[in-house]
């Protein structure tokens, strides 16, 4: 198919009804229609990149300035970099990106574990300011797990004893 | 250094880390005073924001004493205290020169949706966050601003989000003098969005949630109407009837993604994950406005496909407005509010908490203990 370049100057009727002041984007933005020219203003100085910075397909380059923090390392620095092989509008992208996540804390764990640390989920819960302010409902709810893990236990005991 | 860090759904703690460094001639580090844990912060802290890495630091409502400035830096100097808004904004993108400063082109690279935001996952721009005891601040020159003398710091942090962030909901909203403005979710940001209402003329603002201790403290503060919608039932059904049957003139979905009320919402955004959040209270928002109003969004989604009935956007011929605050824009007119006390943001902060205690400040704002409206964390050099 042919695509032409068309000069809107020469299509009927072309701007006849433009009302400037009908822009429901005021007073949040100073229109300047500056991104008619597209991607062509003056960059800040570009960061330079000391880890590995990931960036959407959807853009031609990493950004002038970047965070570097936690940069991909690991089985999900790997699902990471798939997933932007991507787009932004594809699930393909974000799903990959929330299993990355997932896989990132089981990599925390063994990494605490293999510094020797071992991690007080508990406080990393905030067991404490549950036990001060809402100690009525967490004392319940380990009661409850207590009992329905015991109650498993003993259904699977005499399953396999029956057996 | 001393700084929050994530390590999975509702797993925080304080961990050491090296003060971070000048990466970029336009950056300054900041030794943080206060920085504030934002409801939005809690859609990180669940596991709901794709590309959130275990190890990151969170902390986006942030003031600091400048410590370093980078060679570029003109504006601001060493010993400066400068509130840090929470976009991270270039000033020379063509979205920044229309003064959407929560759109920058340049402080994000994984993601084109949004702009760059401080401690909020890589979709976010990967930028560590405020919650410890420095911080990198980009772009100093163009969004940092001096906290002007006399006000109050904790005035100050609430400057860089809540305040703009419930500004922006009321000035997106359109109201005009008269108008019934209904605000979904009374969290700090409703609140203020509730309170703003009146600068623009409202008529009747009307705050809904589930919560009576902040129903109870929106009620005064704002002042408005505030209603239970557990005791409610449907609350669209009472918006309706307490609007002669018309419906609220604009509707403010200051929720986002964390809502509850719809178990089926419940279960796909918030349980599965499988939609960008549980978005009951747009939802509610859409169902409540009337034909030809206005939907103003603040609430925080994720990056996906979320359930809204977007078929009675169409028939009802609505507006929906929306984006993250562009706080460097709005900063001058609501620094002169909090000067001449028509806002008194700090009067929300509920909890002071110190820094190391940050998995207790998350647990106690997520799981709403103590009455907690808006937690404060204070870094160690502030206490001593």
């Amino acid at each position: 198919m042919r695509n032409p370049v068309i000069d809107p100057s020469q299509v009927k009727g072309w701007g006849i009804d433009a009302d400037p002041r009908n822009d429901p984007t005021y007073p949040m933005k100073k229109r300047n229609n500056g991104e008619h020219a597209g991607y062509s203003w003056e960059r800040p100085h570009q960061q330079s990149a000391t880890v590995e910075v990931l960036h959407s397909n959807e853009r031609p380059n990493v950004t002038a300035a970047f965070g570097t923090s936690t940069p991909p390392a690991g089985l999900s620095g790997m699902i990471r970099r798939s997933a932007f092989k991507y787009s932004e509008s594809s699930y393909g992208h974000w799903l990959p990106l929330m299993l990355a996540d997932r896989v990132g804390v089981v990599e925390g764990l063994l990494s605490d574990l293999a510094h020797g640390h071992v991690p007080n989920i508990y406080t990393e819960m905030g067991g404490k300011a549950e036990w001060k302010h809402n100690r009525t409902n967490l004392v319940a709810g380990i009661v409850v797990g207590a009992v329905l893990t015991a109650a498993a236990v003993t259904y699977l005991r005499s399953d396999r004893d029956d057996s | 250094m001393l700084a929050m860090s994530y390590r999975g759904p509702q797993r925080v703690r304080i961990d050491h880390k090296p003060v971070p460094e000048i990466l970029h001639p336009q950056d300054a580090i900041v030794r943080v005073t206060r920085s504030c844990i934002c409801g939005s912060d809690l859609h990180l802290y669940n596991g709901s924001v794709p590309d959130t890495r275990v190890g990151m630091t969170f902390g986006h409502e942030v003031t600091g004493v400048v410590a370093q400035i980078g060679p570029e830096v003109q504006k601001l100097k060493v010993g400066d205290h400068v509130l840090v808004p929470f976009n991270i904004a270039c000033g020379k993108c063509v979205f920044c020169q229309q003064e959407l400063y929560g759109n920058c082109h340049e402080s994000n690279p994984q993601a084109t949706a949004v702009g760059g935001i401080f401690g909020y996952s890589h979709t976010a721009g990967g930028y560590d966050g405020g919650q410890a005891e420095y911080m990198r601040v980009p772009y100093a020159d163009v969004s940092p601003t001096v906290i002007p003398p006399g006000m109050d710091p904790d005035d100050a942090v609430m400057l860089t989000d809540v305040v703009p962030t419930g500004y922006q909901a009321a000035e997106m909203g359109g109201i005009q003098p008269g108008d019934t403005v209904a605000v979904f979710g009374a969290g700090p940001v409703g609140i203020m969005a509730a309170r703003c209402a009146w600068l623009f003329g409202a008529g009747r603002v009307i705050i809904i949630d589930h919560l009576d201790y902040r129903l109870e403290f929106a009620a005064n503060y704002a002042p408005c109407e505030a209603y239970n919608f557990k005791s409610l039932g449907d609350p669209v059904l009472f918006m309706k009837k307490t609007t002669d049957w018309m419906g609220a003139d604009v509707c403010i979905d200051a929720v986002g993604a964390e809502a509850y009320g719809s178990p089926f919402h419940t279960l796909l955004g918030r349980g599965l994950k499988v939609v960008g959040g549980a978005a009951t209270a747009l939802h509610w928002a859409i169902n409540s406005v009337k034909k030809g109003g206005v939907v103003s969004i603040v609430g925080v989604y994720g990056p996906i496909q979320t359930l809204v009935p977007i078929g009675n956007v169409l028939n009802k011929g609505l507006t929906i407005r929306a984006n993250q605050a562009a706080v460097k824009r709005l900063l001058p007119r609501l620094i002169e509010h909090v000067q001449n006390g028509i806002l008194d943001p700090k009067a929300l902060i509920t909890h002071r908490i110190p820094l190391e205690y940050v998995s207790d400040a998350y647990r106690l704002f997520s799981a709403k203990l103590d009455n907690c409206i808006k937690p404060v964390l204070i870094p160690p050099s502030v206490r001593s």
